[in-house]
């Protein structure tokens, strides 16, 4: 079990003085799934790139935490008592992966001449490597030490010890790939180079599917998608929850997703702050209303 | 395999491009160019008197031709004193023409080229390797099936005492004259060493011929000659790898590679290069391409101060083909100047040009390019695309593509992009897990991917590892 807790998080973009998030109170705990709504403009976005580290915003005021749990990474990552809770907007984007975080991009990056097999199979990889540098115990000896020898090589060596080597990743991936019904040809090619804006969302929930977070944010991965595709997404991310108890933070603008995805609360987000919570019957009378009522009910104006 | 050798197999890449060998010279020049060291040179190989004539005809060209200054946005090259550079060294090797035997090697060189990697390649039954150190060949070896087909590769010296007249008939005449530039002559003045490779007609020779050429000695000029014969549907791939050590002074490489592809035939000329960063890396390399062939030029241009290389590919025969794949980087100080020239000369040619470059910390890297369909070449098609990637506001890159077009009847592509490397993307990686160093690698090992699948995997794996450390700045 994890619980990440946005406490009174203010942000704004880094080299201006804009004000985007003034106040958000949030809590995602692992299995829970939460849907974020509101208009554009009001902060979502912004919110989950706080979360993940993005170096465009500045949190000027409040606090991001993560709690962990025993057995939060498996037997082999013990957790001390102090090591429990992380202001994690003190670590670097990769180190809140480490522990955890991922974010799911709206338009995610397109790189070229990495396939994604090799992608992914880096991300796994560096992500065990970290979550052992930050629970490490400072006396413990180190020799684990990167072997940059001739013998190994970078794109075909045997993986050090502790990491998953290629033949294993190779079954990780297709088992994974299956489930989310994907073509097996993804795996060899470059990744989101050329993905249509359907299969860029699916393999968002591919990589939240194998490197398997505590709390994913998901920001708005049902745009662009048709029905079948938005099935196949929604049935991916059910599965994160349902099979590895992952907390999701659902960003959307619509009720579509939300029929798939049945979230525990509704939060509405307006002007930078969450103005209204509820439960999934929140969401359809958002639907139903748009969003100036809520502005109504919490401003007393329209 | 003694324990130093263990020792030196273990340390890491920096260490060994780094390694230095205590100098242990038979022969050494003095520095400068004079008739007298022209005269030293070619006594202390026992050349026929055709090849010192060439050679003084040479001299005299390169004294007569200004260096070029003249070209817009060229790197400088006024620290360069060929005066002060040693043209010629020859290891101490028992077998002047270098032996065939690994451990016949004297340690000092076995050390080095251990260093490098070298025998490992070897070791995976490569069809020949050639390893250079210094000015001369120092091991050779090809496996026997090659040479029962006719194929011969051994060291351009020798080749002048073997096979003279299909040296006399190729070397520095119709492809590369001593008079095509400054230092092409220089060149033709004081080559040493660099391989010979023929290959009859018909022969397709399946793995690649290797050579690597390493310059150990401080203020010294390498100057190997490659000459490649492919006759009439033949097929070869060469490679060459390219490395020297830093010193205080500045060292000179002035490399000649000419390539006859006759009708038909096949080749893929592959060098991954990493020069010091105080090496002036100033080449000439060019095919002549008759009916039908096909040339491939495929480079990675890493190291030196100032790089100027222009690989060049002569389309004289009608549906003669050209493909060139480069890399430069460049890193603090350095200015890497290269490009590509293809001259389409007949009908039906065909030319696909790829240049992608990095640069980093202030570093400067320049596509220079020149595409010339001559009147009647109609049919023609070229396509040329640059890339660059630079890594902050203080790195520059440039494109200077020249197209000449005098036919009409011709298809021609240009597309330049140029780009900082992204913060969304370095981001979008970071959130998975990869630190701010290992996105930086893997946008970088993406972007020159077309170049590292054209390349046999310990190249491949060389170049991407030459890269990485570029990238960390842990190679001087």
């Amino acid at each position: 079990m994890a619980r990440l807790e946005l406490s009174n998080l203010h942000a704004e973009v880094a080299d201006g003085d804009e004000k985007i998030l003034e106040g958000v109170n949030l809590e995602v705990k692992s299995g829970e799934i939460h849907a974020l709504m509101g208009p554009n403009g009001s902060g979502k976005s912004t919110t989950a790139k706080v979360i993940a580290g993005h170096p465009a915003y500045e949190v000027t005021e409040g606090e991001v935490l993560l709690h962990l749990e025993e057995g939060e990474f498996g037997d082999e990552i013990e957790i001390d008592d102090d090591q429990r809770s992380w202001n994690i907007l003190d670590l670097e984007p990769n180190e809140r992966a480490a522990l955890g975080i991922f974010l799911g991009f709206q338009y995610p990056a397109e790189i070229e001449g990495v396939t994604m097999t090799n992608f992914l199979r880096t991300a796994l990889n560096a992500k065990i490597d970290e979550r052992e540098e930050l629970f490490e115990d400072e006396d413990a000896d180190e020799d684990d030490e990167e072997d940059e020898g001739f013998e190994t090589s970078p794109m075909e060596g045997p993986a050090d010890e502790g990491e998953v080597g290629v033949a294993e990743f190779q079954q990780i991936l297709q088992e994974k790939m299956e489930e989310l019904d994907m073509d097996e040809r993804f795996a060899q090619r470059y990744l989101n180079a050329g993905f249509s804006g359907g299969e860029k969302k699916q393999n968002e929930v591919l990589q939240a599917a194998i490197l398997e977070p505590s709390i994913a944010v998901l920001d708005e991965i049902d745009s662009g998608l048709d029905i079948d595709r938005l099935q196949d997404v929604s049935n991916g991310i059910n599965a994160l929850r349902d099979e590895q108890g992952t907390g999701i933070l659902q960003i959307t603008h619509y009720q579509r997703i939300l029929d798939y995805v049945e979230p525990d609360h509704v939060h509405v987000m307006l002007d930078g702050q969450i103005a209204k919570s509820g439960d999934a019957s929140l969401a359809a009378e958002l639907e139903d209303k748009g969003y100036d009522w809520v502005r109504e009910e919490v401003y007393g104006t329209a | 395999m003694s324990s130093e050798q263990d020792h030196l197999k273990e340390t890491d890449t920096e260490a060994r491009f780094e390694f230095k060998k205590e100098q242990n010279a038979a022969v050494k020049s003095d520095k400068g160019l004079t008739e007298e060291v022209i005269r030293m040179i070619s006594e202390d190989k026992d050349e026929p008197d055709w090849m010192l004539e060439r050679r003084l005809r040479a001299l005299k060209q390169y004294h007569n031709m200004p260096m070029p200054t003249d070209w817009p946005g060229q790197p400088d090259l006024t620290e360069l004193d060929v005066e002060e550079i040693v043209p010629y060294i020859r290891p101490d090797v028992d077998k002047r023409e270098g032996v065939d035997d690994w451990t016949e090697l004297p340690d000092e060189i076995k050390d080095t080229f251990d260093k490098l990697g070298i025998p490992e390649a070897e070791k995976n039954a490569l069809s020949g390797v050639g390893a250079q150190y210094e000015s001369e060949i120092v091991y050779q070896n090809m496996q026997d099936q090659w040479e029962e087909k006719g194929v011969i590769f051994m060291n351009m010296d020798r080749a002048v005492q073997e096979h003279p007249e299909l040296v006399k008939e190729h070397f520095m005449t119709t492809c590369v004259p001593a008079s095509d530039n400054k230092f092409a002559a220089l060149h033709g003045a004081v080559w040493s060493g660099g391989s010979f490779v023929y290959v009859p007609e018909g022969v397709t020779v399946e793995m690649p011929v290797q050579a690597y050429f390493r310059m150990n000695s401080e203020g010294m000029g390498q100057f190997e000659h490659t000459l490649i014969i492919a006759e009439e549907g033949s097929e070869v791939h060469y490679i060459e790898g390219c490395s020297a050590p830093k010193y205080g002074v500045h060292n000179l490489h002035s490399g000649g590679v000419e390539v006859f592809v006759e009708e038909d035939a096949h080749v893929q000329y592959s060098t991954v290069q990493n020069w010091s960063k105080n090496t002036f890396n100033l080449n000439t390399k060019r095919a002549i391409v008759e009916e039908n062939g096909t040339m491939e030029w495929i480079s990675g241009s890493m190291g030196s101060k100032a790089t100027m290389l222009y690989p060049c590919s002569i389309l004289k025969g009608r549906g003669a083909t050209d493909t060139h794949i480069t890399i430069a980087f460049a890193g603090e100080g350095q200015d890497i100047d290269t490009g590509a020239k293809v001259y389409h000369n007949a009908p039906e040619t065909k030319s696909t040009i790829e240049s992608k470059s990095i640069s980093k910390d202030g570093g400067r890297t320049n596509y220079r390019g020149l595409v010339h369909i001559a009147d009647g070449a109609e049919n023609s098609s070229t396509a040329v695309e640059c890339d660059a990637l630079m890594f902050d506001n203080e790195s520059t890159s440039d494109t200077m593509p020249y197209m000449e077009i005098e036919e009409s009847k011709v298809d021609v592509a240009h597309e330049a992009t140029v780009g900082k490397i992204g913060d969304e993307d370095i981001f979008y990686l970071q959130s998975r897990g990869l630190d701010d160093d290992d996105a930086k690698k893997m946008i970088v090992a993406g972007f020159i991917e077309p170049i590292t699948e054209e390349l046999p995997i310990e190249y491949a794996v060389e170049l991407n590892r030459l890269i990485e450390l570029e990238m960390e700045g842990s190679l001087g």
